[in-house]
């Protein structure tokens, strides 16, 4: 007989409701002891919402939670760190222009009289990265941390607070392959020394991979607990969807047009004045999909960035439809058919505080029928709201909600929604599915494909090979900020494209012996 | 997290506007009962009955027809000047300067108002208020300008216009322009000719028929219109408002104008309507009170109508509560003083975060994204 393992952390129906949305309907769940929990579920089934909660920052309507079997109301952050909760955001929380050490001992701090003592923290931050592998160094800003080593910045963080349950949601989404199976093994090394986790990914090979139990949502609901071993890909995405869902993407043969992207040896400076695009020239032809495969941070953030006119063109041309557009504002740009998915959605996609209704015109607001002059007519862009979140599926209680109550995959669809609807000559999509379900992606990558059936040039950008490889009818790899290689879609493999984007020459790589199909080398990049 | 902003048509649901609104006036309400209280308890400290000197602060501001003339006559400045900070506020600029604006909008409506004679009311009066305008609209677009080109912030530079605006029209009033008629040995501004002086309407004061159209008119500009949404998106978030194609440089020197027509128009009328000249020391304080009263009215223009109102009842009152209880009038400027620190606690804190934001380091603490 086995001993039943340790109950770390419970939830027993838990409900919590949102001005016109119920977030968690009777949720219950149980974190064992040294176990890895997955939680999916579809956008906006309420999986943050109930982290959240659990951590004290929201605090359910109905409901208990119990920390190793004892009833708790947890009404702040710092009563559930007391506890031994430790959580990573969807956002992180760090302050850029301090220190990792500063940033680890903010709210914790170590004093000496009135002074803080950094000595002590930083020595335990040295103890901590070294016990758990996490390559941290106490004394770098924040500011020039990658995205993965800010992401351990905040695992520390929460060691640092000796958190034995650890939350992390959707800590995979920004990772770059390589970054995510270095989580992973920290993750192994925290529960194999009695910690407990429960993450939170869109991606099901994740979930399969590093889970011990898999908990799914739906619309705030517990629909299914599973294990990797009974579940599949397939099977996870049915039910989080509650339909089959196609995991391959059906796309019939390009028939390609005349070129509608054309970049001549494209140079781009990033904010430190650093040459991260040198010399790109590359053609998107109407009807077709480009597809940059590369490695984040090698270029191709800053690379649409000067294509779209968010950042100056160094040196080369850029043509939209055979017009010259290097240096030319966003907003002309925009008016020659160019359409954009920004990578950064907070930060360039989204005004926050701004009702959904008036982010699906954030750059389509000045032109009829949604004004007439400069009078803004509010029936049209209401109109218009109800009929995108009707057709691209946004989750939201009403078009009048502010964005910033919408769950992070809404949000995205927010941007999608505005930017296909639109029917430009050319697409850019950064990121498209970052943070999406299956479902959706399953959707929008439908959406981009009759984008180019209509006669769009697409140009794809993303981090996910998998999504380049289904998408892509033509794809270019990106490394240290140069196309190094470009070859149709068809014969493409994973083996080759993971080599090309880690560096390896083109000529080489048909000799080189398969690797699992990631980029073996870690590139540094500059943080989001 | 961002809190919402105030409702806008297309914003929450439609109780909401009535539900936002009451949330936004709680804060407000409850900072002027709060500095009212502690007012009293100073009045007491003092040795004077609070009841006495309170009574007579609103019987002053209230209590007949000739009190309640002056507080329009108080408040209507305070409304262009409200509304001149308002609007910069809602592209996320800080315009200090509005006392500088309101005394060249002032000193210029003087001279239009004094050098011109024989004119007909309806051709003098508007054209003394559009260059008074237009003067506060220039003095603003330079600190709009530099911050444009250069990044100077919209906080230092227009203090130090204020300075620039003090001493010119010091010296204007005192030199080229000063009152040469036999026995003035102060330096001021001739009186404006007959014509140029603002009648009332129905009794009711142009100028304050001239702030209640402003006001409405900049609810318009800011809620109805697509240059209120680019100014608005510029001050949400600048990086999405580029992203959209609107040019944050453009809405920066766009609302500063804006901002400072609306502060020379309250010097103007507050010449042409009140003073009826240009004198140094009238106007002080107006810009800055012009602060308080933004905050107090959550930047909302059509609240800026209250919050003015509520100020000028103290300020027309404070004589008759001096007089009536002895308690000195500046006992006001306490009270408001209080009332600022009470609006501006939040707002303050945002704005700090926001100045530093602006100085490339960004303090917002995220660096992810979702959620
Ligand atoms: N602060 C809030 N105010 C109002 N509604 C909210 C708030 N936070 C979440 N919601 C709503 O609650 C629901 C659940 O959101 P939640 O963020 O938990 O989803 P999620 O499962 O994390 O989705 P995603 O995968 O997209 O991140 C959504 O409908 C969302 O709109
Ligand atoms: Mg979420």
């Amino acid at each position: 007989m086995t001993v039943e393992p340790e109950i770390v952390l419970e939830a027993r129906n838990i409900t919590k409701r949102f001005p016109g949305v119920v977030a968690n309907e009777n949720v219950s769940l149980k974190l064992y002891r040294g176990e890895v929990l997955a939680l999916l579920g579809e956008n906006g089934a309420g999986k943050t919402t109930l982290m959240n909660i659990l951590y004290g920052l929201y605090h359910q309507d109905s409901g208990e939670v119990l920390i190793r079997g004892e009833p708790v109301r947890i009404s702040s952050p710092s009563e559930s760190i007391k506890r031994g909760i430790g959580m990573v955001h969807q956002h992180f929380m760090l302050v850029p222009v301090f220190t990792v050490a500063e940033n680890i001992i903010l709210g914790a701090e170590t004093s000496k009289g009135p002074f803080l003592d950094l000595k002590v923290a930083r020595q335990r931050i040295r103890e901590l990265s070294r016990q758990y592998h996490l390559d941290v160094d106490p004394d770098a800003y924040v500011k020039d941390l990658s995205v993965g080593q800010q992401q351990r910045v905040e695992i520390i963080k929460a060691l640092y607070r000796n958190a034995d349950i650890l939350i992390l949601d959707e800590p995979t989404a920004v990772l770059t392959p390589q970054e995510t199976e270095e989580l992973f093994a920290i993750i192994r090394s925290l529960t194999a020394r009695g910690a407990s986790v429960i993450f939170i990914s869109h991606k099901l090979k994740e979930a399969l991979a590093i889970a011990d139990r898999i908990v799914v949502l739906r619309r705030g609901r517990v629909v299914g607990e599973t294990t990797p071993r009974e579940a599949t890909e397939r099977s996870l995405a049915e039910m989080m969807v509650g339909r089959s869902v196609m995991l391959e993407v059906e796309k019939g043969e390009a028939h390609p047009g005349a070129p509608v992207l054309t970049l001549e040896n494209v140079t781009v400076l990033d904010d430190r004045g650093q040459q991260v695009v040198n010399g790109v020239s590359l053609e998107v032809h109407a009807g077709e999909i480009l597809g940059i495969a590369g490695v984040q941070g090698n270029g191709q953030t800053e690379l649409v960035e000067a294509i779209t006119g968010l950042r100056p063109v160094h040196s080369g041309r850029v043509r939209i439809n055979g017009r010259d557009v290097t240096n030319a504002s966003p907003r002309r740009i925009s008016e020659i058919g160019c359409v954009h998915v920004p990578e950064d959605r907070q930060e360039d996609g989204l005004v926050l505080t701004y009702s959904v209704a008036d982010n699906l015109v954030l750059n389509i607001y000045y032109a009829p029928p949604f004004a007439h002059g400069v009078v803004r007519d509010d029936r049209a862009i209401l109109n218009h709201a109800n009929r995108l979140i009707e057709r691209y599926d946004v989750r939201t209680p009403s078009p009048l909600t502010l964005v910033s109550a919408l769950s992070g995959g809404n949000k995205q669809k927010v941007i999608i929604a505005r930017e296909l609807s639109r029917e430009g000559r050319l697409l850019i999509a950064a990121q498209p599915t970052r943070g999406i379900d299956v479902g959706s992606i399953e959707f929008i990558h439908q959406q981009i494909i009759a984008e180019r059936d209509r006669g769009a040039a697409v140009l794809l950008v993303s981090a996910e090979l998998d999504e380049i490889m289904a998408l892509s009818d033509r794809i270019a790899v990106m490394y240290h900020g140069r196309i190094v290689a470009t070859m149709p879609a068809a014969r493409a493999t994973r083996e080759e494209l993971g080599l090309l984007m880690a560096g390896a020459q083109p000529s080489n790589v048909v000799q080189e012996p398969a690797t699992d199909g990631h980029a073996p080398v870690s590139v540094q990049r500059r943080g989001v | 997290m961002e809190r919402a902003e105030l409702p806008s048509p297309l914003q929450a649901s439609r109780l909401a506007p009535v539900r936002s609104l009451l949330r936004a006036m709680i804060v407000p309400i409850m900072s002027v009962i709060v500095a009212l209280a502690i007012g009293a308890v100073i009045i007491s400290l003092s040795g004077a009955n609070p009841l006495v000197a309170y009574s007579a602060l609103f019987e002053g501001g209230l209590g007949s027809g000739r009190a309640i003339g002056r507080t329009l006559e108080k408040a209507t400045p305070l409304i262009f000047g409200g509304l001149a900070v308002s609007l910069a506020f809602k592209c996320g600029l800080f315009n200090i300067g509005a006392q500088g604006q309101l005394l060249l909008g002032a000193i210029f409506a003087a001279f239009i108002g004094f050098s011109l004679q024989g004119l007909p009311a309806v051709v003098h009066i508007p054209l003394a208020l559009l260059v008074g305008a237009i003067m506060g609209a220039l003095w603003a677009a330079i600190a709009g300008t530099l911050k444009a080109l250069t990044g100077a912030h919209e906080v230092i530079t227009t203090i130090m216009l204020n300075f620039v605006a003090f001493n010119l029209t010091d010296w204007l009033s005192d030199g080229p322009w000063k009152d040469r008629s036999p026995g003035n040995i102060v330096a001021r501004t001739p009186a404006v000719a007959p014509e140029a002086r603002l009648p009332d309407i129905a009794g009711v004061p142009l100028g304050m028929i001239l702030a209640v159209l402003a006001a409405i008119a900049v609810w318009w500009l800011i809620w109805r219109t697509t240059i209120g949404f680019e100014l608005r998106t510029v001050g949400q978030n600048a990086s999405a408002a580029r992203y959209a194609g609107i040019s944050v440089r453009r809405m920066t020197v766009l609302a500063m104008v804006a901002s400072g027509f609306l502060a020379g128009l309250g010097g103007a009328v507050e010449t042409l309507g009140v003073v009826g000249r240009f004198q140094p020391g009238f106007n002080v304080g107006l810009g800055f009170q012009a602060i308080t009263i933004a905050l107090l009215a959550r930047t909302n223009p059509i609240a800026v109508i209250p919050a003015s109102l509520l100020i000028g009842v103290m300020q027309a009152g404070a004589s008759r509560m001096q007089f009536n209880s002895g308690v000195a009038s500046e006992i006001i400027d306490v009270i408001q003083a209080i009332i600022l620190f009470f609006v501006a606690a939040d707002s303050i804190i945002r704005w700090i975060l926001r100045l530093r934001a602006e100085e490339g380091e960004r303090v917002t603490l995220s660096s992810g994204w979702g959620s």
